[in-house]
């Protein structure tokens, strides 16, 4: 009968949480599988910066009794899961007495921004220039345009924007090159910020789009190109229907089912996704802060971010089940089947 | 029952099929009518242009097929090379199409009534509960529940399917209906019902009809006449009991010979030799490379149709 059913949500959200149980208990276990120890790693690098400590036995002591690793494995576990319920991953071990948690959520609503906005963009971009590849009652004009869209795909991103950088900020100064924000405004919710956030945000948001419709568009075009052949599309046209009816209700929305299912897996990796796009435009988000952390070995924050994509994606898939069987009827999980 | 008026006419129909290595003929100057009330059942065996035929009619050759000489009447109307939009307004209110697949005929993502409807509405200004009606009423001829009307494709067997697709095929009362295989996905008893269908509602609305297939059992129960093709030729047209007591053309022989028996063991015949390449026939008769009684002449130029029977059509040389 397809729609919701509240046995179908009850399993959903199940899932969901075990998803989320699993992925947070392998944060906790990796690291400790590593073999390597924290609190001798940070007086190596206290020892790098100032050449000689002393009673380093003894700091190694203090900091495991304080940070709990002396504890059996256990009770560890424990602590930490009921830690990770309160986004309390504890200190940083790069920036001491700062919080993990305080690193991570300066950097959260500039990637969710710029990211969501840049994924959202380039799967419509993507999937309607896919969709009219692969129709073949496109006008030929538009079938001869298209392709051009797609040539940046082929450029990584990263290039992608170097090249946007030097022309547009360096020679033209149309743009502002880096950053989140330019210095001389004060951030909140005033039209001058707001204004320069969007400048900033302009040219990583192309870089992103422009480069990664194509794999949208070239995806939704064998998908597309699957259903012009299938007899209930051939049906569509023999019954005289105008031919946006038959694309859009025969033709994209059978074969967008795909590709929204490859968009809802891509939904975690928005947070770590671009790091290389932030990197290259100094963008203060959380792409940018896990480069840092990995660089500077901080555990905490590392295992805060990686958390954080679990949560993430697990969110996107548990929207996307409870939506599926809205837009695809043949899902469900009901155990009966109709006869 | 069947009147004297042709409600479609093909005449001297070619569609070739243009691929890097030469045009294919699919169809080669087919000469067909249906009349009012009647049932034509278009025989041959995979790849001999059947279908190409009825896509053709409905102006729906995919590329690189392309109709390139003769002329689709539609009660009197010449159809090729009509506007797409002229054609669309014809399609189904005029000749609709029930398709091969059963199992893959309706959109899966919605609902019976919407697919149902939408082809009503798309001709017709009706909307709100007598649209529902009409849908309600449609299903019920057919002989399915009116539960249907709010089930998805997925829900329901492919013979209800099939049926659905009868329903919505003479929703606007069209004068043909061309149906491509509408029993081939299905088993034996199933085919029974929807043929039973078929008939049915074909009885009751004195829709005129192609029905394509290679079964040649079951077309002998339902049409009127049959017209048999080989290679994008015709090769025999007649009225079906005439066809069966007297098939003049030897792969018509074959084909009926092909039926299977339960009295005796028969080999099967009509596998020997192979169909020319479709792209550059040979000079002479069609069927010339499998005919059991080829002889020179055969060779030479192509067969004429000659009236054997009544409305009993055939090209082959030996009655030339």
């Amino acid at each position: 009968m397809g729609g919701l059913t509240r046995g179908y949500f009850i399993q959903r959200l199940l899932m969901f949480f075990l998803t989320i149980w699993i992925g947070v208990s392998l944060t906790f276990a990796i690291p400790r599988l590593s073999g390597s120890d924290p609190t001798t790693a940070m007086l190596l690098t206290m020892m790098n910066a100032r050449g000689y400590v002393e009673n380093a036995d003894k700091i190694i002591a203090a900091y495991k009794e304080s940070f709990g690793l002396n504890d059996p494995i256990g009770i560890q576990y424990i602590r930490y899961l009921w830690n990770v319920i309160h986004f309390d991953y504890g200190f940083s071990f790069a920036k001491f007495p700062a919080a993990a948690w305080s690193l991570v959520t300066p950097a959260l609503p500039w990637t969710l921004g710029l990211l969501t906005v840049a994924s959202v963009l380039s799967f419509i971009f993507g999937v309607t220039v896919g969709s009219l590849m692969g129709w073949r009652k496109t006008p030929r004009w538009l079938n001869n345009i298209l392709p051009v869209s797609l040539t940046f795909t082929s450029i990584p991103y990263f290039m992608f924007g170097i090249l946007l950088i030097s022309i547009v900020a360096f020679k033209l100064h149309w743009l502002p090159a880096t950053g989140g924000y330019s210095r001389d405004v004060n951030p909140g919710w005033n039209a001058p910020f707001i204004k320069d956030v969007l400048a900033h945000a302009i040219m990583p948001l192309i870089s992103i789009v422009i480069t990664s419709m194509g794999g949208w568009a070239l995806g939704m075009r064998g998908l597309m190109i699957g259903v012009n052949n299938e007899d209930y599309f051939l049906l569509a046209q023999a019954k005289g229907l105008s031919p946006a009816r038959v694309f859009f209700r025969y033709g994209i929305r059978n074969a967008i089912l795909p590709a929204l299912t490859a968009f809802a897996l891509g939904i975690g990796s928005l947070i770590g996704g671009s790091i290389l796009v932030e990197y290259i435009f100094a963008y203060p988000g959380t792409g940018y802060t896990l480069y840092r952390a990995i660089q500077e070995q901080d555990y905490t924050v590392i295992q805060t971010i990686t958390n954080l994509i679990i949560i993430i994606t697990a969110t996107g898939v548990l929207i996307l089940d409870l939506l599926y069987p809205l837009i695809d009827p043949r899902i469900t999980y009901k155990k009966s089947v109709a006869s | 029952m069947a009147s004297d008026q042709k409600v479609l006419e093909l005449n001297d129909l070619n569609v070739h099929y243009f691929t890097p290595r030469g045009a294919v003929i699919a169809v080669n100057h087919v000469n067909l009518y249906v009349k009012k009330g009647e049932i034509v059942g278009l025989v041959g065996e995979s790849g001999c242009g059947k279908t190409t035929v009825a896509m053709s009619t409905l102006q729906m050759v995919s590329a690189p097929g392309r109709i390139v000489g003769g002329e689709i009447k539609i009660e009197g109307q010449n159809i090729v090379n009509l506007p797409e939009k002229e054609l669309r307004k014809l399609r189904w209110s005029k000749l609709a199409l029930i398709p091969q697949g059963a199992m893959n005929s309706l959109n899966p993502v919605t609902k019976i009534k919407e697919q149902m409807a939408d082809g009503i509405t798309a001709h017709e200004k009706i909307s709100g509960a007598a649209l529902r009606d009409k849908v309600l009423k449609l299903l019920n001829d057919v002989g399915l529940p009116e539960r249907v009307y709010n089930m998805f494709p997925h829900e329901l067997s492919g013979g209800m399917k099939q049926r659905v697709c009868i329903a919505m095929a003479v929703a606007l009362n069209p004068a043909v209906i061309i149906a491509d295989e509408p029993t081939s996905a299905l088993d034996v008893i199933v085919q029974r019902v929807v043929a039973q269908t078929l008939l049915d509602v074909k009885n009751r609305l004195g829709v005129s009809m192609i029905m394509i297939g290679h079964d040649m059992g079951l077309l002998a129960q339902m049409v009127d006449r049959v017209a048999v093709m080989y290679a994008g030729n015709l090769v025999e047209v007649g009225p079906v009991g005439s066809i069966f007591e007297h098939p003049y053309h030897p792969y018509t022989q074959l084909l009926i010979d092909a039926i299977p028996s339960t009295k005796q063991k028969k080999p099967l015949k009509v596998t020997e030799g192979l169909t020319h390449d479709l792209r550059n026939p040979p000079p002479g008769c069609c069927f010339q490379f499998r005919c059991p009684f080829v002889r020179d002449a055969c060779r030479q130029k192509p067969p004429e149709f000659k009236q054997m029977e009544p409305d009993h059509f055939v090209a082959c040389v030996q009655y030339n």
